[in-house]
């Protein structure tokens, strides 16, 4: 469903150019949860900022369901593709009720039928009618961010990018957005691609991982390789025992990778 | 249900209900629970009042006024504050309270022509700029810049000059001498939130440019541009009273603050009513802006009010 | 041993326009020479708390307490100007975010040295002999280089060392972290809780570490304490999580996906309003 083919990606020029992502190539099934993971600056969000053609000047091969992905909007990319952003707070238009945010992709693309399918959406992640017409200052984290998913999936998409999507929210509220987007994938069979920086959530999301370090994929393994312990790189082992919990002389031992 | 029942009922309730069942009771509920922080606010309610007579004033006009204060009655010439005249007359006779009233239309006039000029095209410029970046913001920029570093005064004075004496170019020269800041705050305002996420997530529906631009970006730059429109109208209504004095915007007998301050201006020691009463209306109205402005921003302004 | 602080029954609230709010409400315990964790989710009252002992509660704010006493002096009857010889030079608070809590327009080592200067009375060049041991002593390998340079031109992990050092260079006798380590990576975490831990060890403090992440504080901390609704549901001793009685901690322990425990589909935690009022 998407192929990622030697993705090169930088900002900047001159000196002030920073390389954020080097050479990353890879492939998700169908139906599949795939994930990316690693610490800020890994380049694991810019890889998802370039396949929703929000990153101008890459180089490589993007494809998604067979087609090529450019490198400017396209509304047809757009109904296929769509991404749920880490921080519900900033994700929302503040000045937006709930109705205009799940109103506008229909609007974009012309869609009837509006408060139909806003009352279906909204019943989907598992939200009220009588939330429709507040603004998001006026409604929870865990509210704001099944509204984002619901805005997400009101196209009907195929694919969903999913930029850290629970990051920003209380552990109680995080159990039930990763329940929704686990039983959302199941229902439609979307493909999904996650990105976090927490291997925990990734483990439980997704089937395949690709661990990545400055710009680059280091290794990419699957969740049972993940859970035993079976990884291959020093990067991957300590952070998986970094993620374990505070240990003194663990702390010490740490290492940079270049 | 219990929990409705203790809700205050009637147009309150519908205001102030958490779940409102439509878009236009959401907007509703939003303007009124800002009209309760600027109710709160006395400074800005002082402002309010002072503009809401400004306009009260100048709607009715014809019903507060015994003349349309453009005869000359020289008979009458230079009376002092009377029962009969409130404020005096002038050195044609003229009632200066009829003239003051039929003055706030101009004031009026001036200061809504330069807002519907002024606020469409800094905010075109500014927010294009900002949002595209690059050349564009480059080269618009640079022309807000030229326009900015014209003393206002100025630059109005030649524009008249070469456009001719007369309200309306009086009104245009002022616009084009003052949409500059516009675009500044406008563009500024763009940079913070160019890079949200929830542009970003309109970016990810295919949304265009443009309508990015409408929908998303303008309302939040609307805010700080109203604020800053509303500070300005003491400036702007000032600068009109510059040329008027100057003899440069409103002609005679047109009973225009500027113009009525600059042919009394040689009786200020001896019939001081004459330039002295415009000269307050002028202050009276520049504050009541400048008051409202500052409520305003303390009610609009999403930096301030957490959305 | 004598305890450092002792918190009796405290509690915060708030006027605001639609009434008070309670954020903290009856919260007592008490810290020795030792690391505490505060844990709770939003809204639980663990910063709230953080912030009453040091009372820099917002302005609306009101604190009250039985007894808020720490190291002999009553911080409620304290006045401004003995709080302000409090703040800092004994407790001092580490926020979560250096970048918003470092001046931008000061060099690193210039910050350090001033919150040096203004506890102790000493000449310029000691200050600066401190503070480039102190950076040396929170493992920055080139302290004399990153002295002079500005905060945003160091990263996250790195800002957050410095906010520590300038949180140590008048030697307090207690740290109240606020999210230390949120805004950073795991690995960086680790190493600025290690470094934490280090000081208290070394120089016999007390710690308060406030966070919402359960494990990573019961794995650090000598004692938790977790929060809901501004109430203390639960204490716990270090490394007995699993031992954990009340349904909250056990509610908050099970919804969290783990690594090494698969489950399909994450238990939802379910709140029971009686625990408000026990």
């Amino acid at each position: 469903m998407i192929s990622i083919e030697n993705l090169d990606v930088r900002f900047g020029h001159g000196t002030a150019e920073v390389h954020a992502v080097r050479d990353v190539s890879f492939e998700v099934a169908r139906g599949e949860v795939y994930g990316l993971v690693g610490e800020s600056g890994s380049g694991k969000s810019t890889v998802l900022r370039a396949i929703a053609r929000l990153t101008p000047g890459w180089t490589g091969a993007i494809r998604v369901d067979g087609e090529a992905i450019g490198h400017r909007r396209d509304r047809k990319a757009a109904r296929k593709m769509q991404m749920v952003f880490q921080d519900p707070y900033g994700s929302l238009h503040p000045r937006h009720t709930i109705d205009d945010i799940l109103s506008e992709p229909m609007e974009i693309h012309n869609l009837g039928d509006r408060t139909r399918r806003i009352r279906g959406a909204l019943e989907d992640v598992g939200l009220g009618p009588e939330l429709r017409f507040r603004y998001p200052h006026q409604i929870s984290g865990g509210q704001r961010q099944r509204v984002a998913i619901a805005r997400a999936l009101i196209l009907e998409p195929e694919v969903l990018l999913l930029d850290e999507p629970t990051s920003a929210l209380d552990v109680s509220v995080q159990a039930e957005i990763l329940n929704l987007l686990k039983r959302l994938q199941r229902e439609r069979g979307l493909t999904y691609l996650t990105v976090s920086h927490n291997l925990a959530v990734v483990a439980h999301l997704c089937k395949r991982v690709a661990v990545m370090n400055r710009g680059r994929i280091v290794e990419e393994l699957t969740v049972e390789q993940l859970r035993a312990g079976a990884a291959r790189q020093d990067y991957t082992r300590q952070l998986i025992a970094a993620s374990a919990g505070f240990d003194r002389e663990f702390a010490r031992s740490l290492v940079t990778f270049e | 249900m219990s929990v409705a029942a203790e809700r205050p009922g009637g147009i309150r309730g519908w205001l102030l209900s958490p779940s409102p069942g439509s878009r236009r009771q959401a907007r509703c509920q939003r303007a009124y629970i800002g009209w309760i922080a600027f109710r709160a606010n006395p400074i800005a309610m002082t402002g309010l009042i002072i503009i809401a007579s400004l306009v009260l004033m100048a709607i009715f006009a014809p019903l507060l006024t015994g003349s349309d204060g453009l005869q000359p009655e020289l008979e009458n010439r230079l009376q002092p504050a009377s029962a009969a005249h409130w404020f005096g007359t002038d050195q044609l006779g003229r009632d200066i309270y009829d003239r003051i009233v039929w003055g706030s239309r101009i004031t009026l006039y001036i200061v809504g022509l330069v807002s519907i000029i002024v606020v469409p095209i800094g905010m075109a410029i500014g927010v294009v700029a900002g949002y595209f970046g690059g050349w564009v913001d480059n080269v618009l920029m640079r022309i807000t810049d030229i326009f900015l570093a014209f003393p206002r005064l100025i630059l109005a004075l030649a524009l008249v000059a070469a456009l001719g004496a007369g309200i309306e170019n009086a009104v245009l020269a002022i616009a084009l001498t003052t949409w500059s800041p516009y675009a500044r705050i406008a563009r500024a305002e763009v940079l913070t939130i160019r890079k949200s996420d929830f542009i970003l997530a309109a970016q990810a529906q295919g949304a265009s440019n443009f309508r990015i631009l409408r929908r998303h970006v303008a309302p939040l730059c609307l805010a700080s541009v109203i604020v800053r429109l509303t500070l300005d109208m003491a400036g702007i209504i000032l600068t009109a009273a510059g040329l008027g004095f100057l003899g440069l915007g409103a002609q005679p007998p047109t009973p225009e603050w500027g113009a009525m301050i600059s042919n009394g201006r040689q009786l200020l020691l001896d019939q001081w009513w004459v330039p002295t009463v415009p000269g307050i209306a002028i202050f009276v109205v520049s504050l009541g802006f400048c008051l409202l402005g500052d409520g305003l921003r303390d009610v609009l302004d999403p930096k301030n009010s957490g959305g | 041993m004598s305890a450092l602080l002792k918190v009796e029954d405290l509690h915060v609230s708030f006027a605001t326009p639609r009434g008070v709010v309670e954020a903290v409400r009856g919260v007592s315990f008490e810290l020795g020479r030792e690391r505490l964790g505060i844990v709770g989710e939003s809204g639980s009252g663990k910063s709230q708390t953080g912030r009453a002992l040091l009372r820099l509660s917002a302005r609306n704010g009101r604190i009250d307490a039985k007894r808020l006493e720490f190291d002999g002096v009553d911080l409620l009857k304290a006045s401004e100007r003995d709080m302000r010889k409090i703040r800092g030079a004994r407790i001092s608070m580490i926020m979560q975010d250096p970048r918003y809590s470092l001046n931008p327009v000061m060099t690193i080592g210039d910050q350090i040295a001033e919150a040096f200067l203004i506890h102790v009375d000493a000449p310029k060049r000691e200050a600066r002999a401190r503070t480039l041991a102190m950076l040396e002593t929170v493992q920055i390998r080139e302290p004399e280089k990153v002295y002079d340079l500005y905060p945003h031109e160091v990263s996250g992990g790195m800002g957050q060392r410095v906010m520590i050092a300038m949180m140590l260079i008048p030697s307090p006798d207690l740290i109240i972290a606020d999210e230390p380590t949120s805004a950073l990576d795991v690995t960086v975490q680790m190493q600025v809780l290690s470094l934490l831990d280090d000081m208290v060890r070394e120089r016999g403090m007390g710690l308060i570490l406030i966070s919402h992440d359960l494990n990573l504080v019961a794995s650090f901390c000598d004692r938790v304490l977790v929060m809901y609704g501004g109430r203390v549901m639960e204490v716990l001793e270090a490394g007995k999580l699993h031992e954990a009685r009340h349904p909250y901690t056990q509610g908050l322990l099970n919804c969290a996906p783990e690594l090494d425990r698969p489950k399909d589909m994450l238990p939802v935690l379910t709140r029971d309003p009686a625990w408000l009022d026990e």
